[in-house]
């Protein structure tokens, strides 16, 4: 799912950055955000909905609308469409709320 | 705590305009962004620009980008620049409250350009929280920014410039647009725009808008309908388009909870984009210093973003003390070149918002 | 109608064409038929052939007297707007933008599509112009039969490889 070539655009190939998903082993890219990465591996479904635990994906992607909060390394709430990728992140699907974590 | 003389929020083509004014007259000037790159809606505008010389029209958003980026660099010493840092609230007095990797720190600025842009609006339908159905902008930010592909095959779910600008980018990084729905009974954005996409095979149509995303965790199929004279689905019309992806471009809406917090008088006015500040001629709010420009006070284009930038500037900067040579004909300079920019028909409905503004002013 | 779907229809496209004997010559084919702020076509000429004017918002007048259908309007155009056009023989020579990859090549046969994205005819390829100064919108010279004078648009996107 990565573009390779592009017209106007060069993607120049980077780094490779391991990191966990519900535990699953995958990989990202130097300069990825969490979500991107996912999203380059298939993964489209972020988190589930509070009440009726539908599916929810990105929406905005520039941290705007919440739609992507996932659990990372341990952390509820994070807004992974703008969190940058990191060797190691711990990525899990959210389920509900999750808990506040003070600033 | 820190301090700035003038914090800038948001580093798109509106605040580095602005930025940049405030520094030649002398001005230190801190630039907080919470995007990891400055450049705003620029970053991901592979497009040529239209307008004219004066706003780097023909070229495209992400060399423009690099130009006034460039036009910074003078002025290093007396220029900061935060990015990956929120601004998550404004108190009183002009104190920020940023957050940079999970750090909070407070910024005391004298004056303060709000320059945060613009959210995409949603659209209700059946469906329309499940993954796959993405705001035009953020496939923009998939595909450009990161290099990713939002998926295969795509629906493209409204007519304005951004909906038929995203197709275009959609096929040049080799995903199939399905079709471009607009609910109204023409096409909203530049017909050029549209002619690009027509002729490549892109069916563009009018009356017809998304009935329901079809899938289990992830958008399988789409079905459209054509609508009535009400606006209205008609029972009957639907059809069913195999996408894995359903992009809506439906408008933009004011990000103004920032600016609100400081206080100043905000206005709904729908020929702008939604709750908008009352501003003067120089970009000032009703609070004392605190100045808002770009899609944060009027959803339009890059192009009048950065002369709205550049007139703030310069009116933050003398309110500032800082002197700023022939100010005085260079305002009128770019006034005319918004009243040139905004002056077709295109400009129509800014024109009419701003006129309704200043009366509420 | 244009409004609706983008297709500009055959009366609106043959109003902005040159004679028949004019084409004899390379000239620009202007298809901006509504009123925008923008004049890069103006602006980028080198021979002064097309006028936009005091208002930026004008729609775009060519001189074909002055034009010389060198093509450089064509890749500073931002709305992909503007084609050369020139009769020769029995074929159609033309110079259209192009911002797909790959690029064609040299002796390329072609899709040639119209303004609906319908394919019409085989093309040629003859030349591909894609340096800095085309930055990025390339050029692409081609030949089509004289008879898709009025239909021939651009070249169908070849399927892009991952
Ligand atoms: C798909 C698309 C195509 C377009 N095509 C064109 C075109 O062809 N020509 C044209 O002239 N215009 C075009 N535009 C419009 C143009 O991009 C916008 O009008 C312009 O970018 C507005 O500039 P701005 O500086 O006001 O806001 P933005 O560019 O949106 O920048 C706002 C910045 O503020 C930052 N920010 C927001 N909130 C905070 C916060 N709380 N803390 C810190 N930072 C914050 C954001 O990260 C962002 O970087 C297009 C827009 C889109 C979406
Ligand atoms: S083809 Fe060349 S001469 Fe003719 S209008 Fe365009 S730039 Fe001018
Ligand atoms: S440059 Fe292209 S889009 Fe702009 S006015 Fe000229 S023909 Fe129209
Ligand atoms: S997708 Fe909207 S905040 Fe991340």
């Amino acid at each position: 799912m990565r573009i390779r070539k592009h017209p106007i655009l060069s993607f120049p190939e980077k780094d490779s950055v391991p990191f966990y998903y519900n535990g699953k082993k995958l990989y990202g890219i130097e300069g990825d955000t969490i979500a991107s990465a996912l999203h380059a591996n298939g993964v489209k479904k972020l988190s589930e909905s509070i009440n009726l635990k539908r599916p929810r994906g990105f929406y905005c992607a520039i941290g705007n609308c919440a739609s992507c909060d996932m659990e990372v390394d341990g952390k509820t709430n994070v807004r992974t469409c703008i969190t940058p990728l990191k060797a190691g992140m711990e990525v899990k699907t959210q389920r509900g709320k999750g808990r506040l974590h003070g600033n | 705590m820190v301090t700035s003389e003038c914090v800038i929020v948001g580093g798109g083509p509106a605040g580095l305009s602005a930025a940049k004014e405030l520094l030649e007259a002398g001005a230190r000037v801190t630039i907080i962004d919470r995007n990891e790159r400055l450049g705003g809606q620029l970053i991901k505008q592979t497009h040529m620009f239209f307008g004219s010389e004066k706003q780097y029209a023909s070229h495209r958003g992400i060399d423009i980008l690099e130009y006034l980026v460039n036009d910074l660099a003078p002025y290093g010493d007396r220029l900061e620049i935060r990015t990956g840092t929120t601004v998550a609230a404004i108190y009183q007095d002009k104190v920020l409250g940023c957050l940079k990797d999970e750090k909070y720190f407070k910024i005391k600025a004298e004056s303060v350009i709000i320059a945060t842009g613009a959210s995409e609006k949603a659209l209700p339908f059946e469906n329309n929280d499940l993954p796959g159905v993405y705001a035009a902008g953020a496939v923009q930010t998939l595909m450009n920014e990161y290099g990713i592909k939002p998926g295969q095959k795509v629906l493209m779910v409204g007519s304005g410039n951004i909906g038929l600008i995203v197709g275009y980018q959609l096929l040049q990084a080799g995903i199939e647009v399905k079709a471009l729905v607009e609910a109204a009974d023409r096409i909203g954005g530049y017909l050029v725009h549209a002619s690009k996409i027509r002729r490549l095979g892109v069916p563009v149509l009018p009356k017809t808008s998304i009935k329901r995303a079809i899938g289990e965790d992830a958008v399988e199929a789409a079905e459209i309908w054509s609508l009535d004279e009400n606006w209205q689905g008609i029972p009957g019309t639907e059809k069913k388009l195999d996408v894995d992806t359903i992009c809506i471009a439906v408008g933009l809406s004011p990000l103004t909870e920032l600016l609100q917090q400081t206080g100043v008088r905000v206005e709904y006015v729908r020929e702008l984009g939604g709750n908008v500040p009352l501003l003067d001629e120089g970009y000032r709010t009703t609070v004392d210093k605190v100045y808002a420009c770009g899609d944060v006070a009027n959803i339009e284009e890059a192009s009048s973003a950065m002369v709205e930038g550049r007139i703030t500037g310069i009116h933050a900067a003398r309110d500032l003390g800082h002197e700023v040579e022939n100010a005085g004909f260079r305002i009128k300079a770019l006034q005319h070149e918004l009243y040139d920019l905004r002056g077709g028909p295109p400009g129509e409905k800014v024109r009419q918002g701003i006129k309704k503004r200043e009366v509420l002013a | 109608m244009i409004e609706q779907d983008g297709i500009a229809s055959e009366n609106m496209v043959k109003a902005e064409f040159p004679t028949q004997e004019e084409l004899e010559r390379p000239k620009a084919v202007i298809e901006c038929y509504k009123r925008i702020p923008c004049n890069p076509c103006e602006t980028s000429c080198p021979f002064d052939a097309i006028t936009v004017g005091e208002d930026i918002n004008d729609r775009p007048v060519i001189d074909f007297d002055k034009c010389t259908g060198c093509g450089i309007c064509v890749f500073n155009c931002p709305g992909l707007a503007i084609t050369v056009f020139q009769i020769n023989d029995d074929e159609v020579l033309m110079k259209i933008p192009y911002e797909f990859h790959p690029l064609p090549e040299e002796g390329d046969d072609v899709h040639v599509v119209n303004r609906a994205g319908e394919r019409i005819t085989k093309g040629r390829v003859h030349k591909v112009q894609a340096g800095r100064r085309q930055n990025k919108t390339a050029l692409i010279h081609l030949s089509v039969p004289a008879d898709y004078l009025y239909d021939a648009i651009t070249i169908e996107v070849i399927p892009f490889e991952e």
